[in-house]
């Protein structure tokens, strides 16, 4: 069975520094797969090469067998990737409901002159997508529902925004959803919830997920396959057991000497 | 450590504070808080669409009747023709957020485009509605062209190529009138340089010439009309979403499926086509398009407009044109710009001072000292009250007559208390509130002194004066314009 995102032989260098280093990555359907590593291994800007912020120097990204290296970030969206951000990204000054809608574009057709006529077609496009806004809202339970769909985004709490970008991102209805650290600045009661929400965004919302994740707890709760990342490079892959107790995992989180001494 | 709430707070029904209700409706505290203009406007915002919809459809429609002034019914027609150009600027720089300081060059290719193709000029006299269609398109694709350096440069960088565009265009305007053609032997004379172009076609529409102002009056009407509904649908439409995406983070929306730059462009296109289609209805009314009707002090004012009334909404913008036209128009004769003059100090006042008890305090301060003031130099310099009030009659100049000092010649002297003025306002937002309160007594009457001894006599210039005035003290105490919602930026 081939893989819904591959990556080979991916690298990237801003100038001298070697960002990315000949990864190789995979994620089948339906798995969940975490990237954890320390601050600057290039988790982040593995995220951005895959949506297309940038092209990278070598190697290939193939979406369900078809190449996506260099192609513009909302064609790659299009085709079926989407993500949410370390800092949250939201569009601040547009209501709760509005910001779910706005990820819809892609995959909508109605032009602006069709809009202002409301013809029949325009009509029931915006009632489908309002009401598939409403039905990914709901998925955060009551949190994200009733008069909060008409407020703006800025009026939510933090982890209220986070649920929001991921509701954004399940509104392009994904091929693969890339969560960027999704429990960052959570409290451990939050964590917990977000957890849990990982996995039913697997089980009922039937995605794909690659998830960078700090939080080992987290990392251990929801992953099929763990990989570590280091400047750059891959230096581990495995179950979390596997990936947790592997001495160069150890290493680069917590130096040589502490490596070595356990 | 933090006060839990008590619980007698908690059953007020009020949110707790910190929890999200709470933090939701903190907008809504703050914007309750800022006074009786505030409050105002918050209720009217909170109308239905087409409540202001039918409030400018009505008036309007009635608004030739209130009067039989051609004058006064040409000030609507230009009022009309600003909410258009306001409407149009809204979508480029409200929804998309793009600052295109290259707008007025669009205006003014419509009604060059028009006068052309329409007018004695080349013996061209397309009927109006080809003309039309033809000045639209042209102008939507004239606005892809100037969209395209949006691409690369935004924000301060995009305002400077744009603004480099509306210059270039003036310059054009007044110089393409000896262009030497390669083939040509005669150079060729487009624009009619600084003489521009006369005897524009007027409208025909249904096989109706529209000669009188009150027709193109009508004729704005329905077209603004016809744009504020237009607008309305298409800020809540997949298009309008998509441009507030754009404004409001660029890199997310292109992650969200959004393509950026061509949503830019075609912010750009309709901008540009409400403009020029504009233009012509302007060039049709005047029977002529002149280079100087396009300069850069137009601009500026279209974008006051749009600020003022708050960018991004709709009833907004047509305010604020609306306004900005009557207030200009108004300063223009002295009676009606000391009565705006007066007016507007006292609503700035009724807006900035709190308690009313305060007010009430000042404003009589005010009176008894400018009494006083009168009573001892009439005593001592009986020049220095001597004269007759400006532009007085009856109650009015009497009142001037008693409390203003008005001395045989007002010139050094009003010219050295404009200056004190000045410095009193400057000093005054420097000082605790109390203070501020007394010095305000003098200023206001300092205030009086310079508008009836020197003001009154410059109307040209006095209105924008009067009229920059006005905008920071609104602008001070209304960021987002009149019906605008705070944006947050930084949150």
């Amino acid at each position: 069975m081939s893989a819904l995102l591959e990556l080979k032989g991916l690298s990237l260098a801003f100038g001298g520094l070697r960002v990315l280093d000949r990864l190789d990555l995979h994620v089948n359907e339906g798995e969940i797969v975490s990237v954890i590593g320390p601050n600057g291994a290039g988790k982040t800007t593995l995220f951005n090469v895959i949506t297309g912020l940038y092209r990278p120097d070598e190697g290939e990204i193939l979406l369900d067998g078809e190449s996506i290296a260099g192609l513009p970030t909302n064609v790659i969206a299009t085709k079926g990737v989407a993500r949410t951000f370390q800092t949250i990204r939201l569009f601040l000054n547009m209501t709760v409901k509005e910001n779910v809608m706005a990820a819809t574009y892609g995959k909508t057709r109605t032009g602006p002159l069709r809009s202002i006529l409301r013809t029949p077609g325009a009509r029931r496009e915006e009632r489908e997508v309002a009401r598939l806004a409403e039905e990914k809202l709901a998925f955060f339970g009551q949190r994200l529902m009733g008069y909060r769909w008409d407020q703006p985004a800025y009026s939510l709490s933090y982890a209220n925004r986070r649920r929001l970008e991921i509701a954004r991102a399940t509104a392009m209805e994904p091929r693969i959803l890339l969560l960027d650290e999704p429990a960052a600045g959570m409290n451990p009661k939050e964590t917990h919830e977000i957890t849990e929400l990982i996995a039913q965004l697997r089980t009922d919302g039937g995605h794909t997920i690659l998830v960078i994740e700090h939080d080992m707890h987290v990392v251990e709760g929801i992953s099929d396959r763990v990989v570590a990342l280091d400047h750059g490079e891959k230096i581990a892959e495995g179950s979390f057991e596997e990936v947790a107790t592997d001495p160069r995992v150890v290493e680069a989180y917590l130096g040589t000497k502490a490596a070595s001494t356990k | 450590m933090p006060q839990l709430p008590r619980d007698e707070e908690r059953s007020t029904g009020q949110p707790r504070i910190g929890t999200d209700e709470w933090v939701a409706s903190v907008e809504g505290r703050r914007q309750r808080r800022s006074g009786v203009l505030g409050q105002l406007l918050e209720r009217l915002g909170q109308l239905p669409f087409w409540a202001p919809l039918l409030v400018v459809a009505a008036f309007g429609l009635l608004f030739p009747f209130l009067t039989d002034s051609d004058y006064v019914v040409r000030v609507g027609f230009n009022a009309l023709v600003f909410a258009l150009l306001a409407l149009g600027l809204n979508i480029v720089v409200g929804y998309a957020g793009l600052l295109d300081l290259g707008y007025i060059a669009f205006f003014g290719f419509g009604a060059y485009a028009y006068a052309v193709l329409s007018s004695n000029k080349f013996d061209i006299h397309l009927a109006t509605v080809p003309t039309l269609l033809v000045v639209v398109v042209a102008s939507a694709l004239l606005g892809l062209v100037l969209g395209l350096p949006s691409g690369r440069v935004t924000g301060d960088y995009l305002a400077i190529v744009t603004l480099f565009f509306a210059q270039i265009f003036v310059t054009f305007t007044t110089n393409a009138n000896r262009i030497t053609l390669p083939w040509g032997d005669r150079p060729l004379d487009l624009t009619g340089g600084p003489n521009g172009i006369g005897g524009v076609d007027p409208f025909s529409l249904f096989g109706v010439e529209a000669i009188a102002v009150t027709s193109y009056f009508y004729i704005a009407l329905v077209l603004v009309v016809l744009g504020m509904l237009a607008l309305h649908v298409l800020s809540e439409s997949r298009t309008g979403r998509a441009w507030k995406a754009v404004r409001e983070d660029p890199l997310a929306a292109e992650a969200m499926t959004i393509p950026v730059f061509r949503l830019k462009l075609l912010a750009f296109a309709f901008g540009a086509a409400t403009a020029g289609l504009t233009g012509s209805l302007f060039a049709a009314q005047q029977i002529g398009v002149f280079p100087q009707n396009f300069e850069l002090p137009l601009l500026i004012t279209i974008y006051a407009m749009v600020i003022l009334g708050g960018a991004g909404s709709i009833p907004g913008v047509v305010l604020g044109a609306l306004t900005i036209t009557v207030v200009l128009e108004v300063l223009r004769g002295p009676d009606d710009a000391r009565l705006l003059f007066y007016g507007g100090i006292l609503l700035g006042l009724a807006i900035a001072i709190r308690p009313w008890q305060r007010l009430a305090a000042v404003l009589a301060g005010t009176a008894l000292f400018g009494f006083l003031v009168h009573v001892v130099v009439g005593s001592l310099w009986p020049r220095g009250t001597a004269r007759v009030a400006a532009q007085g009659e009856g109650l009015v100049g009497s009142i001037v007559e008693a409390w203003v000092l008005l001395p045989t010649e007002p010139g050094t002297i009003g010219n050295v208390a404009f200056v004190v003025l000045v410095a009193s306002v400057l000093g005054m937002t420097l000082l605790r509130p109390l203070w501020r309160a007394v010095l305000l007594v003098p200023t206001l009457y300092l205030a009086a002194f310079v508008w009836e001894n020197r003001l009154i006599f410059q109307p040209s210039v006095t209105r924008l004066l009067i009229l920059g005035a006005l905008l920071v003290v609104l602008m001070n105490a209304r960021p987002q314009g009149l019906f605008g919602t705070a944006r947050v930026e930084i949150v």
